[in-house]
């Protein structure tokens, strides 16, 4: 188990590398002027002069290998440079941010959880029956809408016909309520697929049926099959992460709520490239260490894949 | 007695298959058409705009009514099928080509060639899709081609994965063993031997792929950092709309109808190819 985890804690180091350089390459490729761009910010009338001493002063004509390798220093250090636009240090932006999309995303990933959990239970047992296929269906409709969309129907019938919620979403909890909704059907839609699957199979295995056979109590093997097909279940709810934090891009621009979606999105109109940069390299840290996380719990609760394929990645 | 019933419902079973399939592909091939031929069926200019017909309700002349310039809205929603089911489908084929390519190719030859592109699918699937999306498409500034691209960048990892395993797995059977002792070059090996044994399960995982990338592209226009007006696109246009939601909820409602039913279409369809293929799509 330890020589598991230390091959892929090495990995990560591997991909956490490989991802700062991609981000950095991406903004190093960026059309525009980070030195223009700054003096612009700051109001400052621009001359070819001061142009160029600002690059000086911001690194910017130095080789770029030079440039990554500074940068990346001073990541380690938590240091994601300043604020094009009004010169806040941008992990202080960041961690801000990140607040109200973790609320946002903890919620929207409980209430996915709490909705399709009982009901693929429901359209597992119950296959080819009238719950099942309704249950379908509604997770294909789901899966099928976008959440932006989702988002501005919820607003026109409930906000704008009803005048049941606020528009604009603020910490309250009535406030909550549409963001997470807006957040969690195309995930729910895709948990109660995939839960549906995952129960299916272990349903078919031949354990159930002698079990049944014995005359075993329902609700026992019913545990049973829950903890056996809950391994596979844990690794499409740590995928989930990517989508929820790409989809509070999304969600919290409509909702005009305070996250790290939001930031970015301002970012990009303002083309603040360091909070563009501190905003991709932060989601890509987190999805990548909840998935190393939950194919760790994988590895724990069923050892046996250790003898299987040790240091491979998993599904 | 018994196996002759078997045999009848399986080959029952199939033939629904086959017939549900037929029709979402007639579905999905009517809207392609629908697409294509866009501009023939507009009832009005699309790009059109006129400060007389502001927010009209849907009318004999406007039947999906007028946006906030006097657009109308029906012939921007026809326009705006080209645009999402024209960059959808291109976006799938072209990542499908370039990733299947690259997949056959490190599965072949393994080595250097191996651990360069699948090291770099590994570092691009360490990004959230969306994520990566949107900071690429911004920086660019949008555009159908950037939107695109943005997608696409990811996009290609998943035929990529799936041809080299199928490619590793299918290296060690006899009868690709023979062709290469035959004296076959690999190019031939891999486009006449091992391409038609894995195009099933890798044409699956790409019709499942359509609806994905049409979410994305409208998610992006919607942003305001895909296609941009005044091109016409779902997206953008629910966008546009969404402020004056009260006072023309048309605007909203008719792309908004839209992208569900295409989307719905579209992933039915993927459903179909593989119940019918009998492959397990991948995600």
């Amino acid at each position: 188990m330890g020589s598991y985890i230390a091959k892929r804690l090495l990995h990560l180091i591997w991909i956490l590398f490989a991802v700062s350089f991609f981000t950095f390459l991406l903004m190093y490729l960026a059309p525009g002027d980070a030195a223009m761009k700054k003096l612009y910010g700051q109001g400052v009338a621009v001359s070819e002069d001061v142009l160029q001493k600002t690059r000086e002063r911001m690194g910017l004509l130095r080789p770029f290998l030079i440039q990554f390798g500074d940068w990346l220093w001073h990541v380690l250090h938590l240091d994601l440079g300043n604020s094009l636009k009004d010169g806040f240090p941008v992990a202080e932006k960041l961690a801000r941010g990140l607040k109200g999309t973790a609320l946002l995303s903890l919620v929207s990933l409980l209430l996915s959880l709490a909705v399709s959990l009982p009901l693929s239970i429901v359209s597992a047992l119950k296959k080819g029956s009238l719950a099942d296929h309704m249950i379908r269906l509604l997770s294909f409709v789901g899966n099928s809408l976008p959440n932006f969309l989702v988002s501005v129907l919820l607003i026109y019938f409930l906000c704008v016909k009803m005048r049941l919620l606020p528009v604009v979403a603020d910490h309250s909890f009535r406030g909550l309520i549409l963001p997470c909704v807006a957040l969690s059907i195309p995930i729910c839609s895709r948990f109660i697929r995939q839960f549906r699957a995952e129960l299916l199979e272990q349903l078919s295995k031949p354990y159930v049926s002698g079990a049944a056979m014995r005359g075993v109590k329902y609700g026992y093997i019913l545990k049973n099959v829950l903890h056996n097909a809950c391994i596979p279940m844990l690794t499409v709810v740590g995928l989930s992460v990517g989508t929820l934090l790409g989809g509070s891009v999304v969600i919290e621009t409509i909702f005009r709520w305070p996250g790290l979606g939001k930031l970015a999105m301002d970012a990009i109109t303002n083309r603040d490239y360091p909070v563009i940069q501190g905003f991709v390299l932060l989601t890509s840290v987190i999805y990548v260490v909840t998935n190393l996380v939950t194919d760790i719990c994988y590895h724990l609760i069923d050892p046996r894949l250790l003898e299987e394929g040790a240091g491979g990645s998993g599904k | 007695m018994q196996r002759e019933g078997l045999k009848q419902t399986n080959q029952k079973k199939s033939e629904k298959k086959a017939a549900r399939l037929r029709f979402f592909l007639i579905l999905a091939g009517g809207l392609m058409v629908l697409s294509l031929f866009a501009p023939f069926f507009c009832p009005n200019d699309p790009y059109a705009t006129s400060s007389e017909v502001m927010n009209q309700a849907p009318n004999w002349q406007f039947p999906m009514g007028t946006d906030r310039y006097g657009r109308c809205i029906c012939s921007r929603v026809l326009m705006g099928a080209r645009t999402s089911i024209f960059s959808a489908t291109a976006l799938v084929a072209i990542t499908f080509l370039i990733g299947t390519t690259l997949g056959l190719l490190a599965g072949w030859y393994g080595g250097i060639v191996d651990t360069l592109v699948m090291r770099i699918a590994d570092v691009m699937l360490a990004f959230p899709q969306m994520v990566l999306a949107i900071a690429v498409a911004g920086i660019l500034g949008g555009g159908m081609g950037n939107a695109m691209l943005a997608m696409g960048i990811t996009g290609w990892t998943l035929y990529a994965r799936l041809a080299r395993a199928q490619v590793l797995s299918l290296k060690k059977e006899p009868y690709v063993q023979a062709a290469k002792l035959s004296g076959l070059s690999a190019g031939r090996i891999l486009w006449g031997t091992i391409l038609p044994n894995i195009l099933g399960t890798l044409l699956v995982n790409a019709s499942t792929q359509i609806g994905v990338m049409m979410i994305g592209i409208a998610g992006l226009s919607f942003l305001g950092i895909g296609v941009n007006e005044p091109y016409a696109e779902w997206g953008s246009m629910i966008n546009l709309s969404r402020a004056y939601i009260q006072l023309a909820p048309w605007a909203v409602l008719a792309p908004a109808g839209a992208t569900v039913v295409t989307v719905m279409i579209f992933n039915y369809l993927g459903d179909c190819v593989r119940d019918y293929l009998d492959v397990e799509a991948l995600r």
